[in-house]
């Protein structure tokens, strides 16, 4: 009987602690953003909204795609906010998102909002692929300082590069889809035949080649801009290149869950989102931002970064996505034994 | 008419009732935790993604992969051969523990666990850092790269040490010593000896540990994905479907052809079973082994090397976390151990992890001895036992993954009365202890037929009621197994990742959630530091069974000596 009374009293703790009473409204947000940008993000919005609080969860873009997706019949998120834009539109084709048209989104560059009247989802700011470069690895192998993507087809980067497998992390897929915008569809997959013989891996994770050419694992990693930040940081010999022949890039962006049960916070935290004070939020870290006007304060980046954008028509890359991938991995993916 | 058809029925006895109740009970509670998710789920690789019928579309899609033939095979091939190393390992390792009068046991006993204390990432990280290209051992693997097969069996060996040794030690540490004398009174050499009592009587265990151990690699897609390269298996094509195509459809296609190896170890199980007497007769004299130092010492050498390893390995770990970034700046520091500088969340989520797990090995522990027990001792007629003997045997099977997104649509479903559990602790809870449940149950039932079913009997005869008998002699007997049970369910669900990172919230992240989201921003020293808080945990919870162990040993297992 104790052991009963025991166990039901571990079962009780389980339930949710009785709501404290609390007058702020709580919104469930889901992202992909970096950890260390949530306590900013949080803090800006909660400033400017004094009743509503934010809950994050927070995970890779794979996995909370996924878990959205899998939420889909009773959703638990209110918003999404910072998301790449390709999960956004895969969900909007699943009449995932509420339409809304934030106060103030007419201002966001065409570009980077929803086409749609009213709005799906608004951008934010965009993120690019990049090339880690491990400058001590290169000294000891001699590699050259790559300055364009073509420049990675030179046979002294033979078994040096890792870039994420496309059919695991949104990060590959953004890789691949800069290059068939920049090259058409036969340039692109030319161009990764020949850079397939210097690949020594796809990972399955879209920061791990960063993160390894860091370590000295490999000696080029593609992946995407703001990882290196992080890293370098810490005291890797790490450089990112933007490439100057054309990158492809993502947006991270914000939209409301249909279905959510807090419908009134949830446009006013989509309204804060393409707020000019959230902007500058943004621009502490990404340096292409959706309002025109807003100067970011991110460092390290050239002048001209907004210029090396290949025009992307996400909504045609969105719809073309599954017989790319099935396309890529029918030429690259399993056939090849790891090299050294 | 109805009612005289059920007074002709012969009548259970009360204990019978009883104990096919129990059973009903455990039928209901896997049904809810464990099929009807997993059902639903696995359902859809039958559909399309719309919802409508696909008919045997998607596995067709499947099967003509070309890729998926070569997948199947690296996934058959390198978990066949991380058993074949495991488990004669595991298998001396285990003897010699159970068998030997080698000084310090209980030490082994701890150091043999050590693989499951800790988050998969850290003997990742740490074969990185050896064997790597950078890493400080990498002309061992004589121009071979860490980052394919090689690392896959060698982190798998590592990984599934424990399981494998666990359940083997469970298996070998009741004998009847009445055996040995017979032998050796008809002068049986000690080889004979060896390959006719201790070996039969070890069968059970042997099948379950190669059975564990064959499935834990098949399913498994932590080490794949961080060590393996792009040599492609079955359980990184969940990953992909999964997470990089959000195609469910398709990944409970890959899900349902991982399920194949739990029918087959289901079978081989049963097998297994009719094989077996009770190893523990109620009139048996348990062993007690004489030293012997032939036998004794290599037996301990082989233990220290074992252990040397296995220390190493979680050693370089301990060291990663110490140092600033490597391999370019090793001085040592505290830094990575101030958790909120990388996450707002800091040392909560360790906290939580506690929590979580001490719930998990708690109600866990109750629950998968009981269940064990009403199946193991109840009547074996009808359907009812075999299908909860198999849907027990179904979790070790399903990958995290698949387990974790089949809770999702389970219990976030509109529909679902338990909707209410959906984003609770109570969740990360059930699903863990659901997604441990095999080891556990296997653990358990070895423990339980170890023991004659005349205590049973005599207890009937007596008069004793059947929860009198489990509860007054059974649970004292099993108690160093259902201890080693809550054991390891507490450090499995203190290091789970693959099926809980779509069920935790904001107020409900564990920390080995936020070992994984450290490595990925590029903080490796940080998650290793997290990893080895963990350790520290887990390290803890392992020393307290022994302490307890020893205790509960002296008062409740004299009769063994």
């Amino acid at each position: 009987m104790r052991c009963l009374a025991l166990l039901a009293l571990a079962l009780a703790s389980l339930l949710p602690a009785a709501a404290e009473a609390q007058q702020r409204t709580r919104l469930m947000v889901y992202t992909a953003l970096e950890n260390e940008q949530l306590q900013p993000f949080k803090q800006a919005a909660e400033a400017a909204l004094r009743d509503i609080e934010i809950a994050w969860v927070r995970d890779s873009t794979g996995v909370i795609t996924a878990r959205l997706i899998a939420e889909r019949a009773n959703p638990r998120a209110d918003v999404v906010w910072g998301l790449s834009v390709f999960s956004i539109l895969q969900m909007e084709g699943l009449e995932m998102l509420e339409p809304y048209t934030p106060v103030g989104a007419d201002a966001l560059r065409p570009s980077m909002r929803s086409d749609r009247n009213p709005m799906t989802w608004t951008g934010m700011d965009a993120f690019v692929s990049a090339i880690c470069f491990n400058t001590a690895v290169a000294q000891q192998r001699n590699l050259p300082r790559p300055s364009t993507w073509e420049d990675l087809l030179n046979p002294a980067f033979r078994g040096q590069i890792a870039m994420p497998n496309p059919n695991s992390s949104g990060t590959g897929f953004l890789t691949l889809a800069g290059w068939i915008s920049r090259r058409g569809e036969a340039g692109a997959w030319d161009f990764m035949t020949r850079l397939h013989d210097n690949i020594q891996q796809y990972t399955h994770s879209g920061s791990s080649p960063c993160n390894n050419a860091a370590r000295g694992e490999f000696g080029v990693g593609i992946s995407l801009d703001m990882r290196a930040v992080t890293l370098r940081n810490q005291g890797a010999p790490i450089e990112i290149i933007v490439p100057t022949d054309g990158v492809g890039f993502d947006l991270e962006a914000t939209a409301i869950m249909r279905g959510t049960r807090n419908l009134a916070a949830a446009r006013r935290l989509a309204d804060f989102a393409v707020s000019r004070p959230a902007m500058e939020v943004y621009g502490r870290y990404y340096a292409l931002l959706a309002l025109p006007g807003v100067e970011p304060t991110v460092r390290g980046y050239p002048a001209a970064f907004a210029e090396r954008l290949v025009d992307a028509d996400f909504r045609a890359i969105a719809q073309e996505r599954d017989r790319l991938l099935r396309d890529w991995a029918a030429r690259f993916d399993g056939k090849s034994a790891p090299r050294n | 008419m109805m009612s005289d058809a059920a007074l002709s029925r012969p009548r259970l006895s009360l204990d019978q009732a009883l104990m096919r109740g129990g059973l009903w009970l455990a039928a209901g509670f896997l049904a809810i935790f464990l099929v009807l998710p997993l059902g639903a789920l696995l359902m859809r690789a039958f559909e399309t993604p719309q919802g409508g019928f696909a008919g045997l579309a998607n596995l067709a899609a499947y099967v003509t992969t070309p890729a998926l033939l070569v997948a199947a095979w690296n996934s058959v091939w390198t978990a066949a051969l991380t058993a074949l190393i495991v488990v004669p390992l595991a298998f001396a390792f285990a003897y010699a523990l159970t068998r030997s009068c080698m000084p310090t046991k209980p030490l082994f006993r701890a150091v043999m666990m050590l693989p499951l204390l800790a988050p998969s990432l850290l003997p990742a990280l740490a074969l990185i850092y050896l064997f790597g290209n950078q890493g400080m051992l990498r002309g061992l693997l004589m121009g071979n790269s860490i980052y394919g097969p090689i690392g896959i069996v060698v982190a798998q060996v590592f990984h599934c040490f424990p399981s494998a040794a666990l359940i083997l030690s469970v298996a070998l540490s009741t004998a009847d010593a009445r055996l040995y004398e017979a032998a050796a009174a008809l002068k049986a050499s000690r080889a004979r000896i060896f390959r006719t009592v201790t070996l039969p009587g070890a069968r059970y265990g042997l099948v379950s540990a190669f059975v564990v151990v064959f499935t834990l690699v098949v399913t498994d897609f932590g080490i794949p994905k961080v060590i393996g390269g792009q040599f492609p298996v079955l359980a990184t094509d969940v990953y992909k479907q999964v997470v990089g195509l959000q195609n469910f459809n398709m990944g409970a296609v890959v899900g349902l052809v991982l399920l194949l190896p739990a029918v087959i170890a289901y079978a081989l199980d049963r097998w297994a079973t009719r094989q077996r007497a009770a190893t523990l007769s109620g009139r048996a004299v348990p062993l007690r082994p004489a030293p012997r130092r032939a036998r004794d010492l290599p037996l301990l050498a082989l233990c220290l090397v074992v252990a040397a390893l296995l220390v190493g390995i979680v050693g370089v770990a301990v060291w990663g976390s110490l140092i600033r970034f490597w391999p370019y700046n090793l001085s040592l520091t505290l830094d990575n151990y101030d958790f909120t500088r990388f996450d707002a969340a800091g040392w909560s989520t360790v906290w939580l992890s506690v929590r979580m797990a001490a719930l998990v090995a708690m109600i866990g522990s109750v629950i998968v001895f009981t269940i064990a027990y009403v199946l193991e001792r109840g009547r074996q007629d009808g359907a009812l036992p075999g299908m909860v003997r198999f849907a027990a045997s179904v979790p070790l099977a399903v990958p995290g993954l698949v387990l974790g997104l089949a809770y999702v649509m389970f219990f976030n479903h509109p529909a679902n009365p338990l909707g209410f559990l959906y984003g609770t602790l109570a969740i990360l809870v059930l699903n863990s202890l659901v997604h441990f449940y095999t080891v556990c149950h296997l653990t358990a039932v070895t423990a339980i037929r170890q023991l004659d079913p005349e205590f049973e009997a005599v207890g009937a005869s007596m008069r004793v009621p059947v929860w009198v008998t489990f509860w007054r002699v059974t649970v004292p007997i099993c108690l160093p197994a259902i201890l080693e049970i809550a054991v390891y369910l507490f450090v499995s669900a203190m290091t789970t990742v693959s099926a809980v990172i779509f069920l935790y919230g904001p107020d409900t992240k564990p920390a080995s959630i936020a070992v994984v989201h450290m490595d990925e921003a590029g903080q490796a020293s940080a998650a290793a530091a997290m990893a080895v808080v963990i350790l520290g945990v887990t390290t803890a919870a392992k020393l307290g069974q022994l302490a307890v162990g020893a205790v509960v040993g002296r008062v409740t297992q004299a009769w063994r000596r």
